[in-house]
Order: structure tokens, then sequence, then C-alpha cells
């Protein structure tokens, strides 16, 4: 029976929540904050720099163990060209650049954290529950979801969804688990051939199954995975899963390889066909939405809900273009609205960074 | 010149290519309400806007570039006619293209 052990805090440290089986106690932090964003991206980071120069602190929760969102897990090495005064940038770079942007505001980061339920606290706060058990109690919630959280990409053959977490892994929590055990690996970029080559001791058999010969992977990797094929420690199948056989257990999946199907007798079956954002985390916040996204105002980028906010792709209003600096524009008004729920008695003036940043920053005016 | 497109409902849909304002085939699919992910609305990054092209031999397309090879990489049931929508221009060599949206992730 596992007792719960509240810990209250008012915004300023960071905790992250913990399962202490030995003490059967689980850690629920109850965090109270100005403000909650859900989403890590660059409109959620940037929601920090606009809302902390409103002096309005930040909790940010991401689904990902990482910031950048969309930036980070889907386009790291590509170049972004329209940034304004910014020609070209990765989304690695944003990403980093934005983090070093928002630093001075201290926000607080929790990561591998989902978005639960959201709630009327009663008091004109907002509560918000989250997937690790964690409570957080907010005068303002910026949703900046981006395209749903991210989640690895599912196998997508009827039925075999009910092997996952026994025969079917999308990731690798414990590598003994595979030891003597038949391996199919399918994917062909860094983490189908990261494992091939940390499971290839391990497992009795492997076999990589991707749709070419050719990976997308560390050049370091690619190679050391080819002597494994070479001298025959590990097989490779080109084709795509198509097909496996067994009801309660999985004895065997089945590939298309274009001209023939093969068959591989197999014990477990690890695809890593990357990360897709999964949209619908929302439903039940009783936020409006239309088409998956949040219907906002945008003069404020206020929902129905009064100090709920949305901002970026997951924000729709007439006109709406999904870029970034759309939604850094759209920051900048949310935190200007928000800051009257926040801080009431506060004066709304209006304060270019040059000024408002000196006493923050510390650094040479 | 019109190109016919086959939803995932099995449904065929014949669209015009005049008063549009699409630059891709995907947009050209998006902008007709036809449902098509394309997460990550043309960068070559996502797949989800992934289709079969259905007369290849009738019309031939230019080769995938390795950026679009790559993102296939992440797509599910890749056949050889497979390709990227938001990688394909809308140009005249198009004209009689018969095309389908593959499968959706579950």
């Amino acid at each position: 029976m596992a007792r719960f052990l509240y810990v209250y805090l008012h915004g300023e440290a960071q905790l992250y929540s913990h399962s202490l089986a030995w003490a059967e106690i689980i850690v629920m932090a109850l965090i109270e904050t100005d403000a909650l964003i859900i989403g890590a991206g660059p409109c959620g980071l940037f929601a920090i720099f606009e809302l902390g120069m409103l002096d309005i602190r930040c909790h940010i929760i991401d689904a990902l163990n990482q910031p950048g969102g969309q930036c980070a897990e889907l386009y790291p090495e590509k170049p972004i060209y329209d940034i304004p005064a910014v020609p070209s940038i990765t989304g690695q770079q944003l990403t980093a650049s934005l983090m070093k942007q928002v630093e001075p505001f201290e926000p607080c980061f929790h990561f591998n954290t989902k978005a639960h339920s959201l709630s009327d606290h009663g008091d004109g706060r907002w509560k918000l529950t989250t997937d690790q058990g964690d409570s957080f109690i907010a005068s303002v919630v910026v949703i900046a979801a981006g395209g749903g959280c991210f989640e690895p990409r599912k196998v997508a053959l009827r039925g075999i969804d009910r092997f996952h977490g026994t025969q079917l892994h999308y990731a690798v929590r414990d590598p003994e688990r595979f030891k003597g055990r038949r391996l199919v690996i399918a994917g062909g970029g860094d983490s189908a051939l990261d494992w091939t080559l940390g499971l290839a001791g391990i497992a009795a058999e492997l076999t990589l199954v991707h749709r070419r010969p050719d990976f997308r992977a560390a050049p370091a990797s690619v190679k050391k995975v080819r002597e494994l094929i070479d001298s025959g420690r590990i097989h490779f199948q080109a084709g795509h899963l198509s097909g496996y056989s067994g009801e309660a257990h999985l004895s065997s999946i089945k590939l298309d390889n274009g001209t023939n199907q093969v068959e591989l007798a197999c014990d477990d079956v690890l695809a890593f066909y990357g990360l897709t954002a999964q949209p619908g985390g929302l439903s039940g916040f009783g936020v409006a939405m239309e088409g998956g996204r949040v219907i906002v105002d945008p003069e404020r980028f206020g929902t129905n809900l009064s100090g709920v906010y949305a901002i970026g792709d997951i924000a729709v209003y007439p006109g709406k273009l999904k870029l970034i600096l759309s939604g850094f524009h759209e920051a900048a008004l949310m935190a200007h609205h928000a800051k009257t729920l926040v801080h009431p008695a506060a004066r709304n003036t209006f304060q270019h960074s040059t000024t408002a940043l000196k006493h923050i920053l510390k650094t040479e005016a | 010149m019109t190109i016919s497109v086959t939803d995932r409902d099995n449904h065929t849909h014949v669209l015009s290519l005049q008063d549009r304002n699409a630059s891709t085939l995907m947009e050209l699919i998006a902008d007709a309400g036809i449902s098509i992910l394309a997460e990550c609305g043309g960068g070559c990054v996502c797949a989800t806007c992934h289709i079969y092209v259905q007369n290849p031999d009738t019309v031939p397309l230019p080769a995938p570039s390795e950026d679009e090879e790559n993102a296939l990489d992440s797509a599910f049931n890749v056949k050889t006619n497979s390709r990227l929508s938001c990688q394909i221009p809308l140009t005249e060599a198009l004209k009689g293209i018969e095309i389908a949206i593959a499968p959706n992730w579950p």
C-alpha cells in the first residue's frame, strides 16, 4: 500500500518526483507557480522569456527528455531560414540559443512529463496534474504543445499491439532481459543501430530489418554494424514488417522485401521508427478545440477558459500561420495579458527589453 | 490538368490544378480537405505525407533525393512506389498521375 507524501513548494526550487520502493513512499510534488507551460518547444521556451520580462515565474513540462520540441526531435541538424535577423540556424542551435536566453529567469523544467488533467482550483487558479503524479497550482496555464506529445511510432500491424511490453518493444530499459532471446530489430537510424550493437553480444540471435541496405546513423555505428553482418554474427534482412504469427505468444514476424515474403522466428521485436507527435492529449481539459487544435482569440491568445492560453502550432485562429516567428509573437501578446491575472495591481506599462532586462541580466548594459 | 487521389477510405478524388495555390502534391491534397497528416509541414522530416504512386510506369517522376529516402526510413509499409508528397512539386509532369495515401500510423 503506497502512502503519499506531498511536498509543497513555492515555485523556487526544482523537484522531480521519485518512486521510493524501499520505503513504499511515492513523493508527489504539489508545486505553486505563477505560470505553468505545457511544451518546451521554441514557443514554450520563448514564453518563459516574455513572461519573465513581466516578472512571471514559470514551470515548464515536456513529454520529451530534452527541450526544443520538434526542432530538437525532428530536425536538429536541418537549417531554419525564417527566424528574423538569423539567416540560417539549425533546430539544435535555435533550442540552445533559446535556453541561454531564458536562463536569467530561472525556469524549472520537468522533462519526461505529460499533462494529465486540468481543473479549476477554486481560487482563480488552475490545477494541472501530470502523468508523473505531480500537481501544479498556477495562475496561468500556457498550452504550447505543438503537434502533441512525442511518442515512438508504433508498428502498424493490426493486433500486434497486444504484445507491446512483453515481446514488442519501442525502447530498451534492461538489455539483460534479451539474454539468449532471438531478436528482430526494425529500423535504420541511430537507435536501431545503437541497440543492434548493444544487444549483439547478449541476444542468442539478432536480425536487423530495414527497408534498404543504407542506414542513416553515425558513420562509426554503420561501420561496426556492417562488420557484424559481414562476419555473420548478426543477420540483415531488407524489407518491411508485413505480418506476424502468434495469438497469445508472438512466434514469428513476416517481412516483405518487394519481391517475396520472408518469415523470421523470433522471441522479441524491437522497433525504432523514430518519434511522432500524437495529438489528443488535451481532450478532457475543457478547452474548446477545432481539428485537434485549441481555439484562441488572436488578441490575447486566451482560450475559452480564463487564465488558460494557447500559443504556437497547437493554437488556431483566423489567419494562423504555423511559423516559429508567429509563435514568438503569440507568446508576447499572451504574456502581456497573463500579467493582468498574475499581477493584477501592477501597471501594464510596456518596456523595451533593453531597459527591462538591465536589472535582471546584471551584465554590461 | 487533373490528379487522381485515393484516400484512406478508398474514395477517389479528382483534383484540378487550376485555381489552386499549392506548390506541392502534399499541399494540393491538404487544401482539398483530404486527410493527410503532414506533421512537419513539408520539411521532409516526418514522413507522414507518405503516398503511393499507382501508375509509376506511365507517369515517371524524378528519383527521390537522399533526404527523402532518409525520411522514408521512418515510414511504415514503404514500397517501391512510395514517395513523400511534400517533395513532389506540382508541374505538368504530374499530368494523369494516380496516387493513394499510405495507411496512417496507429
